[in-house]
């Protein structure tokens, strides 16, 4: 294995951290990149990888998975979430807090740190509650959560709906230089609504949710920030207002970044068709409208990053009537493969989405991955951004299969993921 | 004539360190230096306030103050009186004017106010005849606390002017912490405010206060680190998620110490949080004037007396 030296060669190589396009390669050693660029081309002590003109970029980083450990290993576990990441080309995995017991204290996250690091293959970083038991009352241990590992606080796919709390919290995470993620929706108008409220929940009798309950709570986080100052970061955002109150945020000069799933940049209410539990997400799918001014949102840079929300559920949860069924799908393995539908269809350069999947994210959550450069961590991923294929769910790691992707055909596969410079995927090829 | 109070304060009523000058504030802290020796005599009574009625008017609960002003008024030969008012009783605005008038009419010549709410001892100074000294409204001023810091400090340093004070955790609430901001910034000290920004009041660094969320850099290098009181129930995700999380951060412990000078001063106004604010080695360490600023509390409050005695009626 030639000391750990490893060469990717003859590869197109994508570092948006720095607007480098161009063929070339990259030595690796210890876990780090040792070298980049044309002139990188052989080493005859490394063991060589063949990328085949295919893309060599830095590994992507999923700011939103849910993973079922501890308390639900059967939906998903670190080492099958790990296996999931790294066949999708998602190099770190940043952990929601919803579990049970939930990451509300320092040695239920030092228990994740050690765990993921004996069983994943791929980087997690837990996200810690950020208020106790994520029930909205009471800020959580920032300071020594942050000291045992939490890389950011969040009180997952709730909302803290207490102003005061979340006044309280920005300023406290302040202090610690923490970043805050929410779930911008706001529960009172959700109230029993289970899709995007309009023509087509009228036309499937089913109640809807307004964006409003989205940019309601959006727009008083801005405020919240401008008061606190505090590092804010929207997961998910979901329609044309929202882009337009975090677009004004950022001409302010406020501190506030947001994310977007890759659900809502690729499919859109009506994908829910007859009634599909597996598109039944929170926040719902919305108009069609809506999914356009995400992607440009998403082209002008409003929107940060593009998030797997990846959330699997098991069968039981899901083969129930449309209103009754769980929230969430699973997305590690499919982010890449969907989001090339946006290059594909001329909507987006390659360059500007790996950003949004791996330079901004690595930015936000100031790690030192996200890029192609001499210093920085070997996570790494070669793909053929071409390669068609028909997903069967059947096929996916993920210990639960609710994909909204089933039997679509996409375009993008994942050949070779590399995680701190070892080698944790390779597609078999014929 | 060896007892008769001099005229060196010009003002009927300490109401807050607020509105006193340096020299007022000196001239105080001269007075109580005085007293100081007073109190370590075996014979510690004065006549200064022979014959004069005092009465501790408490809307709040504190043994340690009160105490502190019996003896005081005591030592001075007052013959004070103990009213403790419980808070549920009182409605604020009418009710403190009702009992204030009452009083007034009972002809005390001092009366020593504390009051749950901000402002309620300057309300009530301006409804009796007699002088009133603040001891502590809501978390606005507890003039004889800074005074009483002041003193030790003085004592132990030699002077004020100069050195940097370190005033740490809960600065919001506190009535502590803002008497002695102004105090010591008067008598020409660097304050330092270190808390947690839930802790801080909004736009206190624009007051000319320097600010810091880490203890580390709020330490570094000073003279005197004072700690204030954290409430419990501000406490468990309000104001900071928790004891532990808070002593983590926020705590007093030889750790943190050790970035202020080698040879500063450990200040704490009582009764203190062990393991919440500071641990009990600090607490009870060599650099530790906790229990030296109780004795100190005896004199400034004899001084303070006995400077508001000069400009009562004579007899």
């Amino acid at each position: 294995m030639s000391n750990g030296l490893i060469l990717f060669k003859n590869a197109r190589l994508i570092d948006p951290a720095s607007d480098r396009e161009e063929r070339g390669g990259v030595l690796v050693r210890d876990g780090l990149i040792q070298a980049v660029g044309p002139q990188v081309t052989e080493a005859s002590d490394a063991q060589a990888i063949d990328c085949g003109g295919q893309v060599l970029a830095p590994g992507l980083i999923d700011m939103r998975a849910f993973i079922g450990e501890p308390g639900g290993p059967y939906r998903e576990t670190l080492k099958s979430a790990g296996e999931a990441a790294a066949a999708g080309g998602v190099t770190t995995v940043v952990s929601m807090p919803d579990t049970s017991p939930a990451l509300d204290d320092p040695a239920v996250i030092d228990f994740i740190v050690r765990r993921a690091r004996d069983t994943s293959i791929v980087n997690v970083r837990p996200a810690a509650a950020l208020t106790k038991g994520l029930e909205g009352r009471e800020m959580a241990e920032i300071g020594r959560l942050r000291e045992a590992g939490a890389i950011a606080f969040t009180d997952g796919a709730r909302s803290v709906t207490n102003a005061q709390v979340m006044r309280r919290a920005l300023t406290y995470a302040g202090d610690f230089d923490a970043l805050i993620i929410h779930h911008v929706e706001d529960p009172d108008l959700v109230g029993q609504g289970v899709m995007n409220e309009g023509e087509f929940a009228s036309r499937l009798g089913l109640p809807g949710i307004p964006r409003e309950a989205e940019t309601v709570m959006l727009e008083r986080d801005v405020r919240l920030v401008r008061l606190t100052g505090g590092r804010y970061h929207a997961a998910m955002i979901s329609c044309a207002d929202s882009a337009g109150i975090v677009r004004n945020a950022k001409d302010r000069g406020l501190p506030v970044t947001c994310g977007v799933s890759i659900n809502h940049l690729a499919l859109n209410e009506n994908d829910i068709g007859d009634y599909r539990t597996f598109l039944k997400l929170s926040p719902p799918l919305r108009h069609e409208d809506d999914r356009q001014a995400m992607i440009e949102a998403l082209a002008d840079g409003t929107i940060d990053v593009i998030v797997s929300d990846h959330n699997p559920q098991d069968v039981e949860n899901k083969r129930l009537p449309f209103a009754e069924a769980a929230d969430g799908a699973v997305g590690l393995e499919t982010l890449l493969s969907a989001a090339l539908r946006l290059v594909h269809s001329g909507r987006l350069s390659l360059p500007r989405l790996l950003r949004a999947m791996s330079t901004r994210p690595a930015e936000i959550l100031g790690l030192p991955a996200g890029r192609l450069a001499v210093g920085a961590p070997a996570d790494l991923i070669v793909f053929d951004p071409d390669a068609p294929y028909v997903l069967d769910k059947r096929q996916l790691r993920s210990l639960s299969k609710n994909t909204p992707f089933d039997e679509a055909r996409l375009e993008g596969q994942v050949s070779t993921t590399m995680v701190a410079g070892r080698v944790v995927f390779q597609r078999d090829t014929m | 004539m060896t007892d008769a109070p001099r005229s060196v304060f010009p003002h009927r009523h300490l109401l807050g360190i607020e509105g006193l000058s340096p020299l007022d504030i000196q001239a105080l802290l001269d007075l109580a230096d005085e007293q100081v020796e007073v109190s370590r005599q075996i014979e510690k009574s004065k006549s200064t306030l022979r014959g004069r009625t005092q009465i501790n008017l408490f809307f709040e609960a504190s043994t340690r103050t009160q105490s502190s002003f019996e003896i005081a008024g005591k030592r001075l030969g007052a013959d004070v009186m103990n009213m403790q008012v419980a808070s549920s009783s009182v409605k604020k605005g009418e009710t403190l004017i009702d009992t204030a008038v009452t009083l007034n009419a009972m002809r005390p010549d001092i009366i020593v106010v504390r009051h749950h709410a901000a402002g309620a001892v300057h309300l009530l100074a301006q409804k009796v005849d007699c002088a009133v000294v603040n001891a502590g409204d809501g978390a606005h001023e507890h003039p004889t606390q800074a005074l009483l810091d002041a003193l030790t400090i003085r004592r132990n340093k030699g002077r004020i002017e100069g050195l940097t004070v370190a005033i740490c955790g809960d600065i919001l609430h506190s009535r502590v912490a803002r008497s002695n901001m102004i105090l010591l910034a008067a008598m020409g000290a660097r304050v330092r405010l270190v808390a947690p920004s839930t802790l801080l009041p909004p736009g206190i660094a624009r007051l000319g206060f320097e600010t810091f969320t880490s203890m580390e850099k709020g330490l570094k290098d000073a003279d005197i680190v004072m700690m204030l009181r954290l409430q419990r129930e501000r406490m468990n995700g309000s104001f900071v998620p928790s004891v532990k999380e808070y002593f983590r951060f926020y705590g007093l412990d030889q750790e943190k110490l050790a970035f202020a000078k080698p040879d500063a001063l450990v200040m704490h106004p009582g009764p203190m949080n062990r393991g919440v604010e500071i641990s009990s080695d600090v607490a009870d360490g060599a650099q530790s004037l906790i229990r030296e600023q109780v004795e100190m509390g005896v004199a400034v409050r004899m001084a303070v007396l006995e400077a508001l005695a000069s400009h009562l009626p004579n007899r």
